[in-house]
């Protein structure tokens, strides 16, 4: 940012005390329109079991029932796959990208314009469009013929390659100095070497953008595991919110309770890496 | 929300296949043969090894599945019977049918709806709370944090919010103000309007976030010229900010169009297309006909409008972008 702390509105120059309080106003409105429905979840997750038609907003003393009959409805379990679908379906996603990256930006070969232009064409075509025939791909893969119906592999292995990772990991690989790739060739280093000892390691910030984004990107998945899971036990904790529901011995405190769990890993982790998310957020949609 | 339509910069103006020209690093050395050579320039192979994992991914949930979309779209799928031929008759079908229009009609005035109010509202945000002081970073946080929580969640906590009687969240508020009790979700009057405020919800904040950091790249002095002669507030916003955020409304607006033609999880946890259809979109048809009753011909006919319609739209989108630009 330059020295200049003009903004568009100008409202950081208002110094006097009705601006002041205006600005007060402002801030508390905005806090209580996005925020105020979490503080409400948070809020109903810890209050007593009654049999609430409303959310509660004023803590109505604290108790941890909600949580412990979530626990016996198999929250914990649901809880598990989430974050292991999220852990594997990270590593692979991260890995798929960091690999297609460096073949994109360090490498000029022919049908490379070819393969950008798939990769742009992946962006379009969506879960959702193609939700039929994956669920019947997903039941029967082409040539290898395994089932991934029912199984977490089948939320996970779909998930592994994605534009925007490959495509945000291309962008900060280009910006690798050429100098340093070359000395290390005139040394005889390998591609492998290279890839892994010099480009990597200068691509931390990317690491964390792609990291960010795809954690949240998978944790948030529903149509996909909608589609493979044949029972129960193999629901992600989004999945499970609805059964819980629908389930008429439990109380909205409840469903609460469990959506608190549910939300909480990827609050924490924008959070932590609010950084990289924002800075994802501006470089992947404005040098579009 | 899913944030993969975020489109990164994507230089698609690469040049096809010059093999690395570059200087011979040792002179005269004895090694020149051709084993050095290719561990300096790599075998032809080498970027496809490493585009090899992201490609057969790509294959076989993208490009298969997309193809075999088509396939069946004009097949009557039948399983273990074999499949039957049947033309143009999907299309026919879906098109002619009153069901799927009301739900294409809907899935444009949602879209529609969403688009527009999230990024006005996130407009109005953007500009409230554009600035450097750590109150209003943390303000900016805490209004973004309806993005980062699961789309499930953000259904599931509107629902109890929504409960119909006068003794629900909303319904209270409204109540203080001596109106209601509103239906939401359960009155096929305000369903659909419901829907729509839940997803501004969730949309404004990001488009928020967006247009903050287009903010920072308008011209400072511009505002100054602005001041001097004589603007003002509104006048500079208008004539000055507005212009200089063309490039990030127009991306905002594909994104979100997409994302809006395609939705799908939040009216499946809402309404699943109740009360009576007001709220029946195209997914949720697409889902019942095709995992519920089994006409996967017919829903397949379906995604692939859907995917023309995508189609469509971002082309004339990035037309008309083209054409402002020169």
């Amino acid at each position: 940012m330059s020295a200049h702390t003009e903004t568009a509105l100008g409202l950081t120059e208002s110094r006097s005390a009705g601006g002041r309080v205006l600005k007060a106003v402002v801030h508390l409105l905005v806090l209580v329109v996005f925020a105020g429905p979490l503080l409400a979840l948070l809020v109903s997750a810890f209050g007593h079991v009654k049999d609430p038609t409303q959310l509660s907003v004023v803590p109505s003393g604290l108790t941890l029932d909600n949580f412990r009959i979530a626990f016996d409805q198999g929250v914990l379990a649901y809880l598990l796959n989430s974050f292991l679908v999220v852990g594997f379906g990270l590593l692979l996603q991260v890995a798929v990208s960091v690999l297609a990256g460096y073949a994109l930006a360090r490498k000029k070969f022919p049908g490379m314009a070819l393969v950008l232009v798939a990769i742009l064409a992946t962006l379009m075509l969506p879960e959702e469009i193609l939700a039929l025939p994956l669920s019947l791909i997903l039941s029967d893969l082409p040539v290898v013929h395994f089932n991934l119906v029912g199984t977490l592999a089948g939320m996970i292995v779909p998930l592994g390659a994605w534009g925007f990772s490959i495509l945000v990991m291309t962008e900060f690989m280009k910006d690798v100095p050429r100098e340093l790739e070359e000395a290390a060739r005139i040394d005889g280093a390998g591609d492998l070497r290279i890839f892994a000892q010099i480009i990597l390691p200068m691509c931390k910030p990317a690491l964390g953008v792609i990291g960010v984004f795809g954690f949240t990107m998978i944790w948030d998945q529903y149509l996909l595991p909608l589609l493979v899971s044949t029972d129960s036990s193999s629901y992600t904790l989004p999945l499970a919110l609805r059964t819980l529901r629908i389930d008429p011995a439990v109380t909205p405190g409840v469903v609460m309770a469990a959506s608190l769990l549910a939300l909480l890993p990827s609050v924490i982790v924008f959070l932590f890496f609010q950084r990289s998310f924002v800075s994802g957020l501006s470089s992947g949609a404005l040098k579009g | 929300m899913s944030l993969d339509q975020a489109e990164p910069a994507a230089s698609t103006a690469a040049a096809p296949g010059v093999p690395g020209t570059h200087k011979e690093g040792r002179r005269g050395g004895a090694s020149t043969g051709r084993r050095a050579r290719d561990r300096r320039s790599g075998q032809w192979w080498t970027p496809w090894l490493f585009l090899a994992p992201a490609l057969i991914l790509f294959l076989y949930f993208k490009f298969i599945p997309m193809a075999n979309a088509l396939t069946m779209s004009f097949q009557d799928v039948r399983p273990y019977l074999g499949n039957r031929w049947v033309g143009t008759d999907n299309y026919a079908t879906v098109l002619e049918s009153a069901g799927f229009r009301e739900a294409a009609w809907h899935t444009v005035v949602l879209a529609a709806g969403q688009t527009a109010g999230s990024m006005a509202l996130g407009l109005v945000l953007a500009l409230l709370m554009e600035g450097q002081s750590r109150r209003l970073g943390f303000v900016r946080s805490a209004a973004f944090l309806p993005v980062v929580v699961p789309i499930a969640v953000v259904a599931e906590l509107w629902r109890i919010m929504y409960h119909p009687t006068g003794d629900g969240m909303l319904n209270s508020l409204l109540g203080l103000v001596g109106w209601g009790p509103s239906g939401f979700i359960n009155d096929p009057d305000t369903s659909m309007a419901s829907i729509m405020l839940t997803g501004i919800w969730r949309g404004a904040p990001y488009d928020m976030m967006i247009i903050l950091a287009g903010l920072t790249s308008v011209d400072r002095g511009l505002y100054e010229a602005a001041k001097v002669d004589g603007a003002s507030r509104w006048q500079r916003v208008w004539h000055v900010t507005v212009p200089g955020l063309r490039s990030v409304f127009s991306i905002l607006f594909i994104l979100a169009a997409i994302r809006g033609l395609r939705v799908f999880t939040e009216v499946f946890l809402l309404t699943n297309g109740g009360p009576d259809g007001s709220t029946e979109v195209v997914m949720t048809l697409i889902y019942k006909l095709g995992l519920e009753q089994n006409r996967l011909g017919v829903g397949a006919a379906g995604a692939v409008l859907l995917f023309v319609a995508t189609l469509i739209l971002t082309v004339v989108v990035q037309l008309l972008r083209r054409r402002e630009s020169k």
